[in-house]
């Protein structure tokens, strides 16, 4: 450390540069911005209370107040909709983290902190790594919170260890993917208030027409056709199968995802991950040099 | 090894859609020295630090910033160099200290270093009190100071700061004039922008004056002011009938040509004398006899110096409205 010289003449500390710092690679600058995007999460009351209370609340919510009226399972009792309930919750929770994601784009690019990292000599991709890390770690929180409120109310795992890791990693795999959905739309909308009204609109059609929270039987044909194809209904029913919960049972004439969803949902997850995060990436570049 | 010049520009050109932001501008800053770029808004200001902080790349001409092309080698040059953008782009969720620690590490410096780093800067900057608080709790002047802290915290050889002051009140102006100058003294170079002639004048060694994308002057603050024909010393008299002898006696002191304006009682003349002009016209008054309410020597504006350089007065992009007349001389 430089000693300063006297109270007098403030040490700035430039007269006598140190020269520049050997780069200490991508993962370092991914976490240092990693870990601004938590601190965001924590100063920001909505956020904070979207990543704790609401999924929590959800989850108790549900569980009370639809678990008696809708029927799903063999007997369609209270507590086999609880069961049914955690699969489309946590998959309702991974699609909307998206909104997240683009929230954070946006806001960076109407406060300028991209132009400050871009200044910095930071790693190529640092920032939008950065964003993903703290993305995934936001979304680990409320499933982890949801899992526990979820087991307090009555909701049991009972596939195997090995399934209950699939649910977990296929959980993960899709917020990962969601990720550049966010980063896509967050560049391409000009501001943060755009990205609201645009997620909103477009996020809870993709959550609810689906067996996010009701079986598919119970929706007339035409929205059973499109929820059936919908990724929403295929990583809900998918964790469903894997946590050996009550599924949206599978008609025999129902279509391929409905009795492959596991599969189905990581051809999505793919297909986001090879050809959107490609596009999102470069709409992020050219939203930033503008 | 150091470069001779921080910042070398030539030629640079960069178009928005149809919009020209600059068109084919020179620049030099020698090495350890301030260069303002003195405009109105719009005149390319911020295009050029843009393009300099490797932010935009050029459509054409080169520039090298610490001795590092800025298209080739950008990463060399990011290494070197500290932004403070126009709006203060400070965290306003982080805290100071967490301000400057994240761009310390970003700097590449060790989380020890960069936390080491940062109590010292926010001592320098008189934030130590704030350091705990969120950066979105500090006023103008204190965001500002912790942009400026931020900046500095990887000790960079070339500085760029876009309007620094700009939308601070005159006292947090001046304390960060202050600042200002005790970077100068040790020795960083640095590249500003300002719109306002009297910074220009205080901080930097050389003054680009640019308008619509060109360089129009360029030079000292003592050169550039006697280009565009120095301070106005001005004269209100109580009676007006006296206003014409007034106008004889400014001419006849300063060599140039005095303006009237009788509905405010004042006589005004540039000079390029300064404070000797200045006590010669007091001396002249009072040998006259002549009764003065007020007696002034003020730096041209940077309209004044836009009327004398381009003949047209600086019309800011925020003030095209229709109804806005400007004042003819």
């Amino acid at each position: 450390m430089t000693a300063r010289a006297s109270v007098d003449e403030p040490g700035l500390g430039t007269d006598r540069p140190t020269g520049p710092h050997p780069p200490r690679g991508v993962l370092h600058d991914i976490w240092v911005i990693a870990r601004r995007g938590l601190i965001h999460m924590k100063r920001q009351p909505e956020q904070l209370s979207d990543a704790t209370i609401q999924p929590i609340m959800f989850v108790v919510l549900f569980a009370y107040v639809f678990g008696g009226a809708i029927k799903v399972g063999g007997s369609g009792t209270a507590q086999q909709y609880r069961e049914f309930l955690m699969g489309g919750i946590i998959a309702q929770t991974i699609v909307f983290s998206a909104f997240g994601v683009a929230m954070s784009i946006a806001n960076d690019r109407k406060n300028q902190a991209v132009d400050r990292f871009r200044s910095l000599p930071i790693a190529r991709g640092a920032v939008l790594g950065g964003h993903a890390v703290a993305n995934l770690i936001k979304a680990a929180l409320p499933i982890a919170l949801m899992s526990i409120t979820g087991y307090i109310v009555g909701w049991r795992i009972r596939g195997s260890a090995l399934d209950t890791l699939a649910a977990y990693g296929l959980t993960f795999a899709f917020a990962f993917a969601m990720i550049w959905i966010g980063v896509l739309l967050g560049s391409v909308v000009k501001t943060p208030e755009g990205v609201t009204g645009i997620a909103f609109a477009a996020l809870f059609p993709i959550t609810f027409v689906a067996s996010t929270f009701v079986p598919l039987n119970s929706m007339p044909s035409l929205l059973q056709t499109v929820a059936a194809w919908n990724p929403t209904t295929t990583l809900s029913d998918g964790l469903r199968g894997l946590f050996g919960n009550p599924t949206s049972v599978a008609q025999p004439d129902d279509p391929w995802p409905m009795h492959h969803p596991v599969a189905y949902t990581w051809i999505w997850v793919g297909l986001i991950v090879f050809l959107c995060a490609p596009l999102a990436v470069r709409a992020y570049q050219r939203s930033i040099e503008a | 090894m150091t470069a001779s010049n921080a910042v070398e520009a030539v030629g640079l050109l960069k178009r928005y859609d149809q919009k020209v932001a600059l068109a084919g501008v020179d620049l030099t800053v020698p090495t350890g020295s301030v260069t303002a770029l003195l405009g109105p808004n719009g005149a390319g200001k911020t295009t050029a630090v843009r393009i300099l902080t490797t932010l935009t790349s050029p459509d054409a001409g080169r520039a090298t910033v610490a001795g590092f092309d800025i298209v080739e080698h950008g990463p060399e040059v990011r290494r070197r160099i500290g932004l403070a953008a126009q709006d203060a782009t400070v965290d306003p969720l982080l805290t100071g200290v967490q301000n400057l620690v994240m761009i310390g590490e970003l700097h590449q410096m060790s989380r020890a270093d960069a936390r080491a780093r940062a109590t010292e800067l926010l001592h320098e900057f008189d934030l130590t009190d704030a350091s705990n608080a969120t950066a979105g709790s500090y006023s103008g002047g204190m965001r500002r100071r912790l942009d400026l802290a931020a900046t500095l915290v990887a000790r960079p050889e070339v500085l760029f700061l876009d309007e620094p002051t700009t939308g601070l009140d005159p006292r947090a102006r001046n304390d960060l004039w202050e600042v200002l100058e005790t970077l100068v003294g040790h020795g960083v170079s640095i590249l500003l922008t300002t719109q306002y002639l009297e910074e220009a004048d205080r901080l930097a060694d050389d003054i680009v004056v640019v308008d619509h994308g060109r360089v129009i002057a360029h030079g000292d603050a003592r050169s550039l002011k006697r280009q565009v024909g120095g301070d106005n010393i001005g004269v209100t008299v109580s009676r007006p009938d006296e206003l014409a002898t007034v106008g004889d006696l400014l001419s006849g002191v300063t060599g140039t040509t005095a303006t009237i304006d009788r509905s405010a009682r004042t006589a005004t003349a540039p000079t390029v004398q300064g404070v000797v002009g200045l006590a010669e016209v007091a001396n002249a008054l009072s040998q006259a006899g002549i009764e003065v309410e007020d007696l002034s020597l003020r730096q041209p504006t940077l309209d004044e110096v836009f009327l004398t350089l381009t003949g047209a007065p600086a019309v800011t992009d925020a003030e095209k409205a229709p109804n806005k007349e400007t004042v003819p001389s």
